[in-house]
């Protein structure tokens, strides 16, 4: 292990202190699946583990049917998904943490952890996405708000400003009418990166589709809001024509690249694949 | 020398102790190398294998991805602490009365797993079973025998 | 297929002694010639003697070493696949505080016995780079591939090494470590690296040609390290009498053991010049020698305990750690305990060798195989020693084929020298020539098991070298696969598809040594030389207690160093069940005739009068006054140190009566057309197995390798980049089959026992890794009518088919 420090935060603010005070290579320590990892081969350039894991604000699981989900940054995985109110409105969290790294990962992963890590291949984030999941971010100069969607910029990289932590993750209340799915590909039949993953979230009314929400997991720099596959859906019934719509629209969207996970070729065709499967599992779980 | 030195109280099997370890360390690295409890193995050292699975805080925790600081006020159970005095847990006894293991070095882990898994969900189904397991690799026995001791102390 | 696992399906030997049941679930037997002995504990299954210490995490891996005074060393490995190393700094790691030494290959300067180091003179003088005898290795190799020589020639090669106070202080020196690189053009294909202007790795490698009538050069620089052929018969022939010819080319990829315990080793280098060394190894004797010749010191200067292993597969043959960890304890005079990190195990350790091959088969139309030519070229590594020729010799050996003509190619290229991996050259040879098998079947419109029936191998028929086989089963497995409730079974579903396959591996014989001690209350300690892997010390004992007729509780085996047993060679091969036996079923012998001298004494009679009973009695005529005379075993035992002090005996052997192996398996497996993703639904492995000594053991054997042979098929591969750089050295991404990739494994063993052992024993373990590869490819294509030429057949692949 490079030499890295640990401390222990007492609450937000200490935690902020310790982070700006720290320098460029203070990291907010959660489940440190990923950055104990990346701490230890290099990858990245740590010096103080700074743990939040101890600051009850970090490490919250709240909900209410009126204001929606509360998810602490640094709450564990298994916690989430062993919810039952988060099991009956939002099991397209559950789709994703159940498959992030296997049992042992889950008891240490967070969802701000996979959202702070920021691969574009992060399994929960296309369902966050979808879901409407909100980030508040502290810092130094106090608290802001970033949608899921709006908060990578890059491969590992993100909004986050020097001093700045994640302290929670909030999902809007679940409406009527409303479902959401999500799924990844991968080679084998668990502890795989994603090679390809897809969100969707779909409203229904008066047998329309109303509003609707996809996403998509690595094929891009970035998680990828794909605008135009939504679009395919809104305003009409749901029908085949228009899921294959919504996937063509996806597989257009999908700007992958070829590595040792997967080809160009297949990871378009996977968007698309994908996309239409989470529509029609989100629509099976409308109410 | 120990770079960064730190004590660290926890309590691990049961045991209160202080340990001296280095912030550089892993939960894993202190097992093994500062107080020379080796059953928790290094397979990967990043998460992929499970064959340095612990319990910590009664949640299953790939140890190679604690560090051994965050185990302050912790309580830890590894695999030397799953036998009681007198005899084997009946998993062990399982595994090793149907050959749930070949060469044993995943063996460890595969106990912490299925302990947790057991404490989960008693009764689980050959699916849930294998998805549980699915954090732990096993290169020599084809997962079989593993599956099949499990299932079988859950019956019992 | 629950109930599978519940009732233990068990093929016996004739009619007679049909476990119970299996007659109520209406199994099926297979008649055999011989009847099989009422064993009383072979066939049984006890806990192993080591079991306990395992589940507790007690057993002491190589790793888990406690000494005091340890320090710890981490390796700096090569960033490049291919480059001269112009110079290296080791001063400012040397200089960090907590280091103690730092090495590199200039270290490695023995005595000079039998090792020749590599000098600086050598190389600026240019007698380094002299042309070899074609064929033969430079006597600095070995020691290169353990610490660079003036070339690095795959990415991950060792440069240097550091021995430290921690783990982490070690890691930091590699840091401050500079080495000069200069950069040479690589190659990582095996096709690639024996084309003309091809990058070359060793300009003193000269190819030895084994094989009449080729114009293969062995004047030239070249890759290519050795050509061999076999042939017998005239395939010119033999094709023309063919009906319907069928060629092919095949490639397949490098597949790594993955054992999950990484390479280590720990070294004290005493004053006195003895080196001790503790390490994880698959034969302490190789370990002793090999670390004895890259340093350059007496054999028996140097003591290799072996400590467990966590899985071997073959890759735990060579040293790597052990040289590296000796000089570093030599140079700081404390013990240096070193372990590989994952990502090292996959670059810098063997794993078995990529392949291309092409396969022509001859057929009549009834399906007799008239004529059959093979040319398997395959990747070496950085140094010569691919397993071609074993994979030539079982290419087609489930086959009688009068006119054959099989060419094997060793090559080199940048990619870590490759080390035995179960039946090592086997399943990429078998792979292609199966695959051809199913293509003629279809073309034919057999069923496929038919066409293998009608050419197999059996006893008298002459193998691809020109020996005639002893007793094999093959046939006895195909027929048992014909008449398996899983062949017979409908397929069911859509993109459904079922495959087979047979594969062939011969199994070892080599040297094992043991001892054995008779304590006063009859137990007896088992010193072996074997190093126990996956439950030896318990089949070895079961053999040693089935001689004696003794109880297996009161036999207690030990694995022991290298100074306190004779020679034994590795544990693999599928060798030490077989070899390990015979030296027990020896010591057994030995000890009843001791036993028998005893009685003698004490009753006052000649031996030739006292007989040693299947029971373990010693038992002699009734005495003058018509009262019987008979010890047990153990009241004998105590009568040992009053008639002549207790009994120790010793036995060396090598035998060549190994017998060979043959595993046929069939899958039922369903393709996503959407995705491209296999799912294994049924998979059953056939195997003749000789007698099961334990049969847990020898079914675990089985469906461990079956699971290696699934990664191999689906998902297992290396990748490298543009630069030669392997990209997936770690678990994540080198896809080893997961807990939920298989179903249950379902084996049925046959029993067809080898004359050339006591017990019956064949060696089991390599076999099964051998079929599933074309087993699937053949199932693949069944199910949605895509013949891959290519393993591993991952999704990706098949989506590329499919789109």
């Amino acid at each position: 292990m490079q030499a890295v420090n640990y401390a222990r935060a007492t609450d937000v603010d200490d935690a902020i202190r310790l982070l700006s005070e720290g320098g460029q290579n203070a990291r907010v320590l959660a489940g440190g699946t990923d950055l104990i990892v990346q701490a230890r081969e290099r990858t990245r350039k740590v010096d103080l583990l700074v743990d939040v894991k101890h600051v009850e604000e970090f490490m919250v699981l709240e909900f209410d049917s009126s204001t929606g989900l509360k998810v602490g940054a640094a709450t564990p995985l298994y916690q989430v998904y062993g919810d039952n109110n988060v099991k009956i409105n939002y099991p397209a969290i559950v789709d994703a943490s159940t498959v992030i790294g296997g049992k042992a990962i889950q008891g240490r992963a967070s969802l701000g952890g996979n959202l702070g890590n920021s691969s574009p291949a992060g399994d929960s984030l296309p369902a966050m996405i979808v879901l409407g999941g909100v980030a508040t971010i502290a810092g130094p100069n106090g608290r802001r708000e970033v949608p899921v969607g709006e908060f990578c910029t890059g491969p590992g990289r993100n909004v986050l400003e020097s001093g700045e932590l994640i302290v929670y993750i909030n999902f809007p209340p679940v409406g009527d009418g409303e479902g959401a799915a999500w799924e990844r590909f991968i080679p084998r039949n668990e502890m795989d990166i994603a090679v390809a993953s897809a969100g969707a979230w779909v409203k229904i009314e008066d047998g329309s589709v109303t509003d609707a929400r996809i996403a998509l997991g690595a094929v891009a720099a970035t998680p990828l809001v794909a605008s135009d596959a939504a679009e395919a859906l809104i305003g009409k019934p749901l029908t085949d024509e228009t899921i294959s719509a919504a996937g063509d629209a996806a597989s257009e969207i999908a700007n992958p690249i070829t590595d040792m996970r997967g080809s160009i070729k297949q990871r378009k065709h996977l968007a698309k694949v994908l996309t239409e499967r989470t529509i029609r599992t989100a629509v099976e779980r409308i109410r | 020398m120990i770079p960064e030195p730190k004590v660290v109280n926890t309590i691990i099997n049961g045991d209160s102790k202080q340990i001296l370890i280095s912030e550089r360390d892993s939960l894993l690295e202190a097992l093994r190398d500062r107080i020379g409890m080796t059953g928790a193995k290094e397979g990967c050292n990043n998460g992929n294998c499970g064959a340095c699975a612990v319990i910590m805080d009664g949640r299953l925790v790939n140890s190679c991805c604690v560090m051994a600081a965050e185990v302050e006020g912790a309580e830890i159970m590894t695999v030397e602490g799953l036998a009681s005095r007198d005899e084997l847990h009946p998993l062990q006894a399982e595994f090793l009365d149907n050959a749930a293991l070949q060469c044993g070095i995943c063996t460890p882990g595969f106990l912490m797993s299925s302990y947790a898994l057991l404490q989960e969900n008693p009764n689980p189904t050959e699916e849930e079973t294998r998805f549980w397991l699915a954090g732990n690799l096993c290169r020599c026995t084809g997962y079989d025998k593993i599956i099949d001791s499990v299932l079988t102390v859950a019956k019992g | 297929m629950h109930w599978l696992r519940q009732n233990y399906r068990f093929s016996t030997y004739g009619r007679q002694g049909l476990d119970k049941k299996a007659q109520l679930i209406g199994e099926l037997s297979i008649m055999v010639a011989t009847e099989k002995p009422q064993y009383k504990i072979i066939g049984t299954r006890p806990r192993r003697p080591d079991g306990v210490d395992k589940v507790t995490g007690r057993a002491q891996y190589g790793a888990d070493i406690k000494l005091e005074g340890l320090l710890y060393g981490a390796v700096l490995r090569s960033p490049h696949a291919h480059a001269l190393i112009k110079s290296i700094d080791t001063s400012k790691a040397e200089a960090l505080d907590g280091v103690h030494a730092v090495i590199t290959n200039a270290d490695l300067v023995g005595s000079g016995q039998t090792f020749t180091p590599t000098t600086a003179e050598a190389i600026e003088s240019g007698t380094y780079w002299q042309a070899l005898e074609p064929g033969k290795a430079s006597p600095r190799w070995g020691a290169e591939n353990i610490l660079a020589g003036p070339k690095v020639l795959y990415h991950g090669h060792a440069v240097a090494a550091v021995a430290a106070d921690d783990v982490h202080i070690a890691q930091d020196a590699l840091e401050l470590i500079d080495v000069e690189y200069e950069i040479l053009p690589h190659v990582v294909d095996v096709q690639d690296a024996m084309l003309d202007g091809a990058p070359i790795l060793h300009p003193q490698l000269r190819t030895g040609v084994r094989a009449a009538g080729v114009d293969t050069r062995s004047d030239i620089e070249t890759n290519l390290a050795s050509h061999m052929r076999l042939e017998s018969g005239d395939i010119e022939k033999g094709f023309a009498a063919a009906d319907l010819t069928i060629e092919r080319e095949f490639t397949s990829s490098q597949f790594h053991q993955g054992y999950i315990e990484p390479q280590n080793a720990t070294a004290f280098w005493s004053h006195d010049g003895r080196i001790n060394i503790w390490t994880s190894t698959q034969g302490s004797f190789m370990a002793r020698d090999a670390t004895a010749d890259v340093l350059g010191v007496p054999v028996a200067q140097v003591k290799v305990v072996p400590m467990e292993i966590g899985g071997g597969f073959g890759g735990k043959i060579p040293i790597y750690l052990e040289p590296m960890a000796a000089v570093l304890s030599k140079k700081s005079s404390r013990p240096v305990k070193m372990w590989m990190d994952r990502e090292a195990v996959f670059q810098a350790t063997g794993p078995t060798a990529s392949s291309y091959s092409k396969v022509k088969i001859g057929v009549t139309n009834d399906g007799t195989i008239t004529a059959a030519e093979c040319l398997f070229a395959m990747g070496a590594g950085g140094y010569p020693g691919s397993p071609v020729g074993a994979g030539v010799m079982c290419a087609l050996a489930p086959y009688k084929i009068d006119n054959q003509v099989i060419d094997g190619l060793d090559v080199v290229l940048n990619t870590p020298k490759t080390s035995a991996y179960r039946a090592p050259g086997a399943p990429a040879t078998e792979y292609a020539v199966e695959s051809v098998m199913d293509e003629i079947a279809e073309q034919l419109d057999m069923d496929p098991i038919d066409l293998r029936l009608v050419n197999v191998a059996e006893e008298g028929v002459k193998n691809s070298s020109g020996t005639p086989w002893p007793k094999i089963g093959a046939k006895d497995v195909l027929e048992a696969m014909k008449s398996h409730p899983h062949y017979l079974s409908e397929i069911q579903g859509e993109d459904v598809g079922r495959g087979i396959a047979i594969g062939f591996w011969f199994n070892g014989g080599m040297e094992s040594s043991s001892s054995a001690r008779v304590n006063k209350d009859g137990s007896i300690a088992l010193i072996l030389g074997s190093v126990d892997i996956g439950g030896s010390r318990a089949s070895i004992s079961m053999q040693l207690a089935e001689t004696l007729g003794v109880t297996y509780e009161q036999i207690a085996p030990q694995v022991t160093d290298t100074d306190s047993v004779g020679y034994t060679a590795v544990t693999g091969g599928s060798r030490t069940t077989f070899a390990g036996g015979w030296v027990a079923y020896e010591l057994g012998q030995m000890i009843k005739a001791e036993m028998i001298s005893r009685a003698s004494k004490i009753w006052d009679i000649s031996g030739d009068e006292i007989t040693y009973s299947d029971e373990g009695t010693v038992v002699g005529p009734d005495d003058a006054e018509g009262n019987k005379r008979a010890f047990s075993f153990n009241e004998l035992a105590g009568k040992l140190q009053a008639t002549g002090g207790l009994i120790a005996v010793s036995a060396s052997s090598s035998h060549t009566t190994q017998g060979a192996a043959y595993g046929g398996h069939i899958v039922d497996l369903k393709v996503d057309r959407d995705t491209g993703k296999t799912e294994i639904l049924r998979y059953t492995a056939v195997q003749d197995v000789g007698t099961a000594i334990h049969p847990d053991y020898v079914e675990g054997q089985i469906q461990g390798g079956i699971a290696q042979g699934v990664g191999m098929a689906l998902n297992e591969e290396y990748y490298y980049d543009s630069d030669g750089h392997l990209m997936n050295a770690s678990f994540l991404d080198y896809r080893v089959p997961v807990a939920n990739d298989l179903p249950m494994l379902d084996v049925e063993m046959v029993e067809v026992p080898n004359p050339g052992h006591p017990f019956g024993v064949r060696g089991v373990g390599e076999v099964p890794i051998v079929p599933p590869q074309p087993t699937i490819r053949n199932a693949i294509y069944d199910a949605i009518g895509v013949r891959f030429y290519h393993t591993p057949m991952s999704p990706r692949r098949v989506l590329d088919e499919l789109l």
